[in-house]
């Protein structure tokens, strides 16, 4: 008989080297996988990982990916942290998108360097309203931030299907569910000429450079991870838990709402029904990767979006479905979780005959 | 009663591994029929680790166990239990929403509640002087009453031993009479009773041999009846105690003062608080006794400043009302806290020590900047308090749940007084902690006193505050007696109060009802 026991200082050292195992085994299981289907296994391992890797605008492709999941999960991380489970980002994600279109929409005809930041602004706090509503009824109510977060979520994509197949819609777009394109001024600036790599990922980094500084560094950041590890110590701390819990789904909604925000007005260029494509989520599985520190969360971004590019690779190149995708996102998380078990716990063979044994 | 022949249990070269530490090292030792039975030891000497094993919580890596002239290895608590072994724990696992029949119920194989179990308990209880209702639910219970509930779940099986876990750390002394007769009219009908206590003179006072652990071996076994406390003590510690520090200081101006303080708890199964007043002076120690759960935690709560006041007055540190604010605010007007609870409360388990510094620290000693983490302060004020303390670690960088619960409530009593404070307020600053460290830790209490800080201790360990306390008072049920110097009480009377029988109806605060 197996069981598990608990290590009493789980290795600092294994704790960053998780991550990267959990790619390597993931690699490994994707490679016996597609020998399986009848795929050359190295072929197939080269088209997924290494081609979104080979020239620039496959690279530019991995930022425009990583993007949104970076700005997303760095926002969650301070939630998990704290022990506040946002799983909601992607309707936060959502209806920043739509608020900061709208303004948008409003001065579809009115260029101005202005008009770029008010966007971001309104994104972000369509995203924190979004997200104030899971805050208000935990820290009013006791109601479980999980549920609310989530089942808001599907409330945030019908809301922006509603808007863009009726007041929003493109009065010369010939009926179809789409606004208008936003003009130049306010789409986001393209940082390499003939790509659609643009300025949000310089943001996104600025914002896990920042997050990591405050996570580190700054009473905000202590706050949160004393709370997530001894609520009790918190309080005796003096750390406040409803301010904890505003504070995390505070920053989380308003990260979220500007990645939609920059995904409309970034690669997308209009307010569509489909803008919502599973970023919010995937993100919770890049912040975990990343071990919850916003540079780990970087890196795992980057490692997630290599997953979508290849992904796309894999199916035209080799004719694999697009759960490809899916799956080896499930299996980075799989493994991800495996090894923490193993980390944290020891796995001690039970010997049932001992006692027989000895007498 | 004489060791027979054959002991009851006997165990023979015991040896338990656990990453990095030896718990047990080749220990020996055997418990004869019928005889009461110490087991000794500082915290961390090896005493838990080696009643888990007794009692098939955990195995050894080498020995053999016999029980009754039998080979013996249980392999969990059920098979311990059916071999007539049982077991009362520190901590309780009753379920506070069940009644007591229900809960005995729930802890025993196969016979589940048949019709005669209400009988069964009512009759067991009378036998031994231990009344219990079985219909009461649990919740209703004293923590004397709780521990009968324990006692009864284990007497009900038959016992041939019975291993007690510190079992009067939560009685009033009367209530620890009641268990020792208990205990000897058991051990006269045959039962083998193994002991486990940090209380020297309750040892002396009811047990027929000990043997006495030190860093998981055994270093002396001997009649306690025929030692001193200080000679046990000296043979736990292995060096010599320091005597009670003396009461030379006269008191000066009031530092702390808590006036009318009544609040409703948080917590349904929560005592209140009722119209609690006293004062502490600078110089002076003031000693809160009472049983667990008559209202500690909610003082305690409302004095660090987790539950709020509605009235500022209700507490004035130094002239300013603090009633209203949160422990940040109370801590730079001058008060620390030392929290009952080490790992979770007072500390963060998995943060480095220097870290923890930053939980209760940054506002004293300046260890933030515009809410930035002067890391580097942080880290040095960590290396101090453990090189002040005599912290055992191996590094400011170690988790603080890495240290034993003696050298990580050193850690903690130490990061609260080396802030130099006007007020401190310390609840059970020693419990669960070896007798080493308590010295250190009362002596650290006593310099503290003596530097004009006002100290206030709650603590169910009554020879703590009468070795420690220039005043004196008891909660009971959430109502505080008027302190009075130590000295003047008697322990009948502390019982009296203890129990909740006020011989003063009048609070304390009839000054200042706010």
């Amino acid at each position: 008989m197996l069981r598990l026991e608990l290590r009493k200082e789980p290795s600092r050292a294994m704790r960053y080297a998780t991550p990267v195992l959990a790619v390597l085994l993931t690699i490994l299981a994707g490679g016996i996988m597609f020998a399986l289907m009848g795929k050359d296994p190295v072929e197939a391992l080269h088209v997924f990982f290494i081609s979104p890797l080979s020239d620039l605008f496959s690279i530019t492709e991995l930022m425009v990916k990583a993007s949104p999941l970076i700005l997303i999960a760095v926002g969650l991380s301070f939630g998990f942290r704290a022990g506040v489970w946002n799983i909601g980002a992607e309707g936060q994600f959502t209806v920043g998108a739509l608020t900061g279109g709208v303004v948008a929409l409003i001065f579809y005809n009115v260029p101005g360097i202005w008009l770029l930041p008010m966007m971001t602004i309104a994104g972000v706090l369509g995203g924190m309203a979004w997200a104030a509503i899971p805050a208000f009824l935990r820290t009013r109510y006791n109601a479980n931030e999980i549920l609310v977060s989530l089942m808001l979520t599907y409330v945030a994509i019908l809301l922006l299907s509603v808007l863009v197949h009726g007041p929003l819609r493109d009065p010369e777009g010939l009926n179809f569910p789409e606004s208008r394109m936003f003009h130049d001024s306010a789409t986001l600036p393209i940082l390499i000429a003939g790509t659609r790599a643009n300025i949000g990922f310089v943001v996104a980094i600025l914002v896990a450079i920042t997050a990591w500084i405050v996570m580190a560094r700054h009473v905000i950041g202590f706050q949160v991870r004393v709370m997530g590890e001894a609520p009790l110590a918190a309080r005796f701390s003096g750390f406040l838990e409803s301010r904890i819990v505003w504070l995390c789904l505070m920053i989380s909604g308003g990260l979220a709402g500007m990645a939609g925000l920059f995904e409309a007005a970034g690669s997308v260029g209009q307010l569509v029904p489909m803008l919502p494509v599973g970023y919010g989520f995937t993100a919770i599985i890049v912040a975990f990767l990343g071990r919850l520190n916003p540079i780990g969360i970087v890196a795992a971004g980057l490692v997630m979006a290599v997953t979508y590019i290849g992904g796309e690779a894999a199916q035209i190149e080799l004719g694999l479905p697009s759960a490809v995708t899916g799956v080896f996102q499930g299996m980075l998380l799989f493994f991800l979780l495996g090894i923490d078990v193993l980390v944290h716990y020891q796995i001690k063979s039970r010997r049932p005959s001992a006692v027989a044994a000895k007498s | 009663m004489e060791n027979n022949a054959v002991a009851l249990l006997e165990l023979r070269g015991i040896s338990k591994r656990f990453p990095g530490v030896l718990a047990n090292d080749a220990v020996t030792f055997s418990v004869g029929h019928g005889e009461i039975h110490a087991l000794l030891g500082e915290n961390g000497a090896g005493k838990s680790t080696l009643v888990k094993m007794i009692y098939g919580v955990m195995r050894p890596d080498e020995g053999d166990m016999m029980l009754g002239g039998a080979h013996y290895a249980p392999a969990r608590p059920s098979e311990a239990r059916s071999h007539g072994v049982g077991m009362v724990f520190q901590h309780f696992s009753l379920f506070e929403a069940l009644t007591v029949a229900e809960n005995v119920a729930l802890g025993m194989e196969r016979e589940a509640a048949s019709g005669d179990l209400n009988q069964k308990i009512i009759d067991i209880s009378k036998a031994y002087g231990l009344p219990l209702d079985p219909t009461r639910y649990v919740g209703a219970l004293s923590v004397g009453e709780r521990q009968r509930v324990e006692i009864v779940r284990c007497l009900l099986q038959n016992p041939r031993l019975l291993i007690m876990d510190e079992p009067t750390s939560v009685l009033t002394p009367q209530e620890t009479e009641l268990l020792f007769d208990t205990l000897r009219a058991l051990a006269r009908e045959g039962c083998s009773i193994l002991y486990i206590s940090h209380k020297l003179e309750e040892i002396r006072a009811l047990c027929e041999s000990a043997t006495v652990l030190r860093g998981g071996r055994v270093v002396a076994t001997c009649d306690p009846r025929n030692e001193t406390a200080k000679s046990l003590a000296e043979m736990m510690i292995g060096s010599e105690l320091a005597a009670p520090p003396a009461r030379d200081t006269v008191p000066g101006e009031v530092r702390l003062a808590v006036n009318g303080l009544t609040r409703a708890s948080d917590d349904p199964f929560g005592v209140d608080l009722k119209d609690i007043g006293f004062e502490v002076r600078a110089g002076e120690i003031l000693g809160i006794a009472g049983v667990a759960g008559n209202g500690q935690e909610e003082l305690m709560a409302a004095l660090i400043g987790e539950s709020r006041s509605e009235q500022a007055a209700t507490i004035v540190v130094d002239g300013t009302p603090v009633g209203c604010d949160g422990p940040t605010v109370r801590r730079a007007q001058g008060m620390c806290f030392v929290p009952e609870e080490r790992l979770g409360h007072g500390a963060v388990p998995d943060m480095s020590l220097w870290e923890n510094t930053l939980v209760s620290a940054r506002t004293r000693m300046g260890l933030s900047i515009n809410g930035f983490l002067k890391n580097g302060s942080a880290q040095a004020f960590a290396t101090q308090v453990v090189a002040a303390f005599k912290v055992k670690t191996s590094g400011i960088e170690h988790s603080a749940a890495s240290l034993s619960g003696g050298n990580l409530q050193k850690f903690i009593v130490g990061r609260e007084v080396l802030q130099a404070p006007g007020v401190l307020i310390a609840a059970q600053p020693t419990w669960g902690v070896d007798a080493g460290a308590a010295a250190d830790i009362h002596q650290a209490l006593h310099d503290l006193m003596k530097k004009g800080t006002a100290i206030l201790v709650i603590s169910q360990d009554l020879d703590e505050l009468m070795a420690i306390s220039t005043r004196f008072a008891v909660i009971a049920n959430g109502r505080l007696s008027t302190p009075r110097p130590v000295g003047e009480v008697s322990i009948e009377e502390i019982g009296l109060l203890m129990g909740g029988v006020h011989s003063d109806a009048v609070p304390a605060s009839e000054a200042a009802h706010a």
